[in-house]
């Protein structure tokens, strides 16, 4: 396929398509992977991602926070495309994903950006700035090299890499890591996506940097009116970068609310137990203990019955949390949670 | 007065020979710590805050080129001492470290009891079922139930490996523990896991810490005392109370000033620019540069001023 067939075909599928509803719906989204016995037989299914439903509007930041292990990377990969969920539909732009098959995700391959977390992981070695940002741009059909060369350009300048011709022939390890990921924003952004993926993405840099970044990426989202999924595990960041909250445990979204709901009054006792760990700069912290749930997240394979961290909460109620299934209640308007506290 | 603190380092320094000249990792840094105390060390990544934390310990690479100053323990010189000597007395017995990223630190084929027990058969001079019950007395101390003493690390989640590495650091009884970054790779329950861990050993056992990290935040969990390092340097030391509202040197002002803050609608602020080479750093104050109150006397090496405790290498404060 030719690049002028390609585009035609990417305009013949915006036409016709409602604008105003939102840019991603999750709906009923479940990844679960197959554990399989040495030799044949199933033994059961790590349910990473366990029936996740939201609505991601066109220009809105969300962030979803969640420990290791409770399935955000995997919710975020299926949404990427990479993981083909088991059950439950992602519906971008009015488009199924999840009936499309390879081809018909390049299309949407090129309205999302993804910045990793690890940016120095995230780079090839063996290649320069300039080789990295037109990689997209070549696999997505530009054969121009003068007008590869100018979106480049135009890339690093938004992301504020200057001056931009002595980056362009420098390699990954010659950068600083605010750097590095000043590159990885840069290619997520090359395609000139209307969605972005961000992955903890300043997990791994210097305070100082951290807050570079973030205002960086906060100022792209504003600009260009991108709709970003940020992904992490730090609450106190959250805050200023994102306008809805929604907090994952095992699997599933326990709590939805917009960020100065869920900071001034969380529902839901995991996420209060996040925001009790969460520590500001105080030196009276040097004075107490914190509180902390006991246990650890549980096993996705089997999960508990009914609420899954009925086991390490202490606001357990017996005989209906370690039951049944909570579903979401409103304490407020914009405010979800699943928990059986707010029947 | 030396004799009064634990720990009194004077002047350390440490050079690296390198290709393009020597590195100055470690440049004339004075700390000082007392008994039951714990003092955080903060700085950027590159500030050589883990360097100074291996020149205090002695674990130095090849290429060092200049290795010179004082390290008083207990009011002993230790820096002329013999290395055998520094070996038997000092490494693991009075001072011990939990290693950056320490859940990798374990030995991937050993069980984690025959790797935390090994300090006490070395330095104690145990024998092996005596180091056992020590080793799950530490395990106790920790929290890490006793059955996993037969484990191999990869049986255990992040927190416990932590714990572990803890352990190990611990089962020798040293007055001092060293912990680089013990809790940047781990979830923030785990995190405060460790730090009501690391509390409770302060509390039980008296132990003093030096902590080495650049999460300011969580730092304060556990901060007596605060240290900030900027290019090799130490620009500010003080006490924690006083530290975390009011910071003296420019640079520890702006450090603050980029913490997000949980419920904070404050802006933050991020400084511009980056450290400078350690290779050849600039004469005069190193964080000239990026100062945004900077005037002529920085051009030239600014002294360490004493205000009421607290000490401040910034000509603003003469």
């Amino acid at each position: 396929m030719s690049a002028e067939e390609k585009t035609k075909e990417a305009e013949k599928i915006e036409q016709g398509k409602d604008k105003t509803g939102p840019l991603l719906s999750i709906q009923d989204l479940r990844v679960w992977f197959e554990l399989r016995r040495f030799g044949f037989g199933r033994a059961g299914y790590v349910r990473a991602v366990d029936g996740v439903n939201f609505d991601l509007g066109r220009g809105e930041a969300i962030a979803i926070v969640g420990e290791s292990g409770c399935g955000k990377s995997s919710l975020m990969k299926a949404i990427l495309g990479l993981y083909k969920p088991t059950k439950g539909k992602v519906i971008f732009d009015n488009e199924d994903l999840t009936e499309k098959g390879a081809k018909g995700l390049r299309w949407y391959r090129s309205h999302v950006g993804y910045v990793q977390q690890d940016p120095y992981g995230a780079l090839a070695p063996f290649m320069t700035v300039q080789r990295i940002l037109e990689e997209p741009l070549i696999i997505g059909g530009i054969k121009n090299k003068v007008e590869r060369q100018k979106r480049t350009r135009e890339v690093m300048e938004i992301v504020k890499l200057f001056p931009i011709a002595d980056f362009l022939g420098k390699y990954p390890h010659m950068l600083s890591g605010g750097q590095q990921q000043r590159v990885v924003i840069a290619r997520a952004m090359i395609m000139g996506p209307n969605f972005l993926v961000a992955d903890e993405p300043v997990s791994m840099l210097d305070a100082s940097v951290r807050v570079e970044i973030l205002k960086l990426l906060r100022g792209l989202q504003e600009t260009h009116n991108l709709s970003v999924i940020y992904i992490t595990h730090d609450l106190s960041t959250v805050s200023y970068f994102s306008e809805r909250i929604f907090v994952m445990y095992a699997g599933q979204l326990v709590e939805k609310a917009s960020v100065t709901k869920l900071l001034h009054n969380p529902c839901h006792p995991y996420t209060l137990a996040l925001l009790n760990g969460t520590s500001d700069p105080d030196a009276k912290n040097a004075l107490t203990f914190k509180e902390v749930p006991p246990g650890e997240p549980p096993s996705l394979v089997k999960p508990p019955d009914g609420c899954r961290f009925h086991p390490r909460c202490s606001k357990m109620i017996k005989g209906t949390c370690d039951v049944k299934d909570p579903p979401e209640f409103l304490p407020e308007s914009d405010h979800q949670v699943s928990c059986w506290l707010f029947q | 007065m030396a004799d009064k603190k634990l720990l009194h380092v004077n002047n350390l320094m440490l050079y690296f020979r390198t290709m393009r000249g020597p590195v100055q990792a470690v440049d004339g840094v004075d700390l000082d710590l007392d008994y039951n105390r714990a003092v955080v060390v903060l700085g950027e990544s590159g500030c050589g805050k883990s360097t100074l934390a291996k020149a205090i310990l002695r674990l130095l690479p090849r290429n060092v080129e200049s290795y010179t100053g004082q390290v008083f323990l207990g009011g002993k010189d230790i820096m002329p001492m013999a290395d055998e000597e520094f070996r038997l007395n000092v490494r693991w017995a009075a001072i011990s470290m939990v290693p950056q990223a320490a859940m990798n630190a374990l030995n991937p084929v050993l069980r984690v009891g025959d790797q935390i027990l090994e300090p006490a058969i070395i330095h104690l001079g145990m024998k092996k079922g005596d180091a056992l019950q020590l080793a799950l007395k530490m395990f106790q101390h920790v929290g890490v139930p006793a059955d996993f003493i037969n484990r191999y690390p990869f049986e255990l989640s992040g927190g416990m490996r932590q714990r572990v590495a803890i352990a190990m650091a611990l089962i020798t009884s040293p007055s001092l523990i060293i912990l680089d970054e013990p809790t940047s790779a781990l979830d923030v329950l785990t995190q405060a896991n460790i730090f009501n861990v690391l509390k409770r050993i302060k509390k039980e056992l008296g132990t003093s810490f030096i902590l080495i990290t650049h999460d300011i935040a969580t730092s304060s969990e556990l901060a007596d005392d605060v240290a900030v390092m900027y290019a090799g340097q130490m620009v500010e030391t003080g006490d924690a109370p006083r530290f975390f509202p009011n910071p003296l040197h420019p640079y520890s002002q702006k450090l603050m000033a980029s913490v997000p803050r949980l419920r904070g609608e404050k802006n933050l602020e991020f400084i511009i620019g980056q450290p400078p080479s350690l290779v050849n750093p600039p004469k005069g104050c190193r964080f000239a540069e990026r100062c945004p109150q900077r005037f002529d006397k920085c051009d030239q090496e600014p002294p360490v001023i004493e205000k009421d405790g607290r000490t401040v290498k910034c000509w603003l404060y003469n």
